[in-house]
């Protein structure tokens, strides 16, 4: 269980996020919405361990994280997939999902075979370099090299910006296959509403740093959401 | 030479390729002299481009840029188009931190900058009285003697748009200028931005809706390097190629 407990962040002087606090449970799809600029990416980099909350606590598994830094975080079964995915590409497909070992221990570093099931186009490009793929292949390198690592817990942010319809099914397919293995709490930042409402089981809106609207899959209100997303 | 254009400024089917992709497609719009603008959309709607474009950082493969009906901007560089007076404020504050909020501005006036005049250089009373304005306009005249790196982020916004003014920028371009600001410092900002459009035209790009609200003026949404919709916000908010644009459809 992931608990987010009213952080702020700030870059400097500036405030990036305002009193947020979120949930997210094993075998649960988070969705936080909201237009550009709001504060999606700064929320999932705190959760990630890249900037450090400036107040408030992040409590997963039990334990307080917020002090922690990246690799230790990863160490605990947290995966980050950036937004524009940061992949090698000078690196083959095979060796960007290698650096998902980094966390593991010795006994551990093997690729799941979910990988592949999930993404046969890794098997097919295994020798091929990460920077010849196409945007939607280099999406999904990205949640393979993510999947390596055995997260409990998933960051998405924004795995469709810029991929190719079919491809975006295929992201669809991997993530209710991921909840349903229902050990995976999965946070899945979003532009793009349509997607997040098929696999969303809560959904968090953000508008200049802070959630102003947020609701379960059971009670969602498709105006309000729309609403809330809207300028 | 005679004015082509009575707009102030004048993008005429401006495209930008990198490679292969349109970071601006045949975009054109006017600015009119004396007018504020705000310009909004989603991630890769090219705003960025569009000002790298009219600032001389991006040379467009195709299309126009005029200013003042007289000047082609893309056949400018960089330093020529700041000297027409064109005042750019990027995102992140740069402001030299270590001097004092006066001394910021002193810096940044309009002077002679060669070796002989630099180093005999004595304050006028000109130049006070101009400090003096600037400091008012930003709203720093409480904490002129401060060094900047006290100051808020939202002091330090403003106090680079003073900066910029001290240039006597005849077009200026303001870059997300209340992202990180405190809602106070945010609805100041926008009334701080009104003031300054009183002399001079000014472009602003933002993603804060409430902020751009405030504002009251033009709104242009861009999406995909070019126009999608213009009018006031609320015109430009309801309508429905917008709406399923922000909704990422």
């Amino acid at each position: 269980m992931l608990d987010v407990n009213a952080i702020d962040l700030h870059y400097g002087a500036a405030q990036a996020l305002r009193a947020v606090s979120l949930k997210a449970a094993p075998g649960k799809v988070t969705c936080v919405l909201g237009r550009n600029g709001v504060g999606k990416t700064s929320l999932l980099e705190a959760l990630a361990g890249q900037h450090t909350a400036s107040r408030g606590t992040i409590t997963w598994e039990g334990e307080n994280i917020t002090a922690l830094r990246p690799p230790e975080r990863a160490r605990r079964g947290i995966s980050y997939v950036p937004q524009g995915r940061e992949i090698f590409p000078l690196l083959t497909v095979e060796e960007n999902l290698k650096t998902g070992f980094a966390p593991l221990k010795r006994d551990d570093r093997s690729v799941p075979d979910d990988v592949f099931s999930l993404f046969p186009v890794l098997k097919d490009m295994l020798r091929r370099r990460g920077g010849d793929l196409s945007g939607g292949q280099q999406q999904q390198l990205a949640i393979g090299r993510a999947l390596v690592m055995r997260p409990r817990l998933l960051l998405l942010d924004e795995p469709t910006e810029g991929i190719q319809p079919s491809i975006i099914k295929d992201i669809a397919r991997a993530i209710v296959y991921l909840r349903s293995l229902g050990a995976i709490a999965i946070v899945l930042v979003e532009q793009y509403l349509d997607f997040a409402r098929e696999l969303g089981d809560h959904f968090a809106v953000m508008e200049r740093g802070a959630i102003v609207y947020s609701c379960d899959r059971a009670n969602l209100d498709e105006a309000a959401l729309r609403r809330a997303m809207a300028i | 030479m005679e004015a082509l254009t009575t707009a102030l400024l004048y993008l005429d089917g401006v495209t930008v390729s990198f490679d292969g992709f349109k970071a601006l497609n045949n975009l054109s719009f006017a600015i009119e002299h004396g007018e504020m603008r705000a310009i909004i959309g989603p991630n890769g709607a090219g705003k960025t481009t569009m000002m790298d474009v009219v600032t001389g950082k991006t040379r467009p493969d195709l299309g126009e840029v005029m200013f003042d009906g007289l000047y082609n901007l893309t056949r400018l560089d960089e330093a020529e188009i700041a000297e027409l007076g064109i005042g750019r404020k990027f995102q992140k504050p740069t402001v030299f931190e270590s001097h004092t909020v006066y001394d910021n501005l002193e810096l940044a006036l309009k002077s002679d900058r060669r070796a002989r005049a630099a180093l005999w250089w004595r304050e006028t009373a000109d130049e006070r009285r101009r400090i003096e304005q600037l400091l008012e306009i930003v709203r720093l005249t409480a904490v002129r003697h401060r060094l900047a790196a006290s100051l808020s982020h939202g002091q330090r916004q403003w106090l680079e748009i003073g900066m910029l003014l001290a240039q006597e920028p005849k077009l200026l371009l303001v870059d997300e200028p209340v992202a990180g600001m405190t809602d106070a410092e945010t609805r100041q900002t926008a009334e701080l931005l009104k003031e300054i459009n009183r002399d001079r035209t000014v472009i602003v790009v933002e993603h804060d809706m409430a902020f751009v609200r405030d504002l009251d003026v033009k709104v242009t949404c861009l999406h995909e390097g070019s126009v999608l919709a213009e009018g006031t916000i609320d015109q430009v908010s309801s309508n429905e190629r917008v709406v399923e644009v922000y909704l990422g459809r």
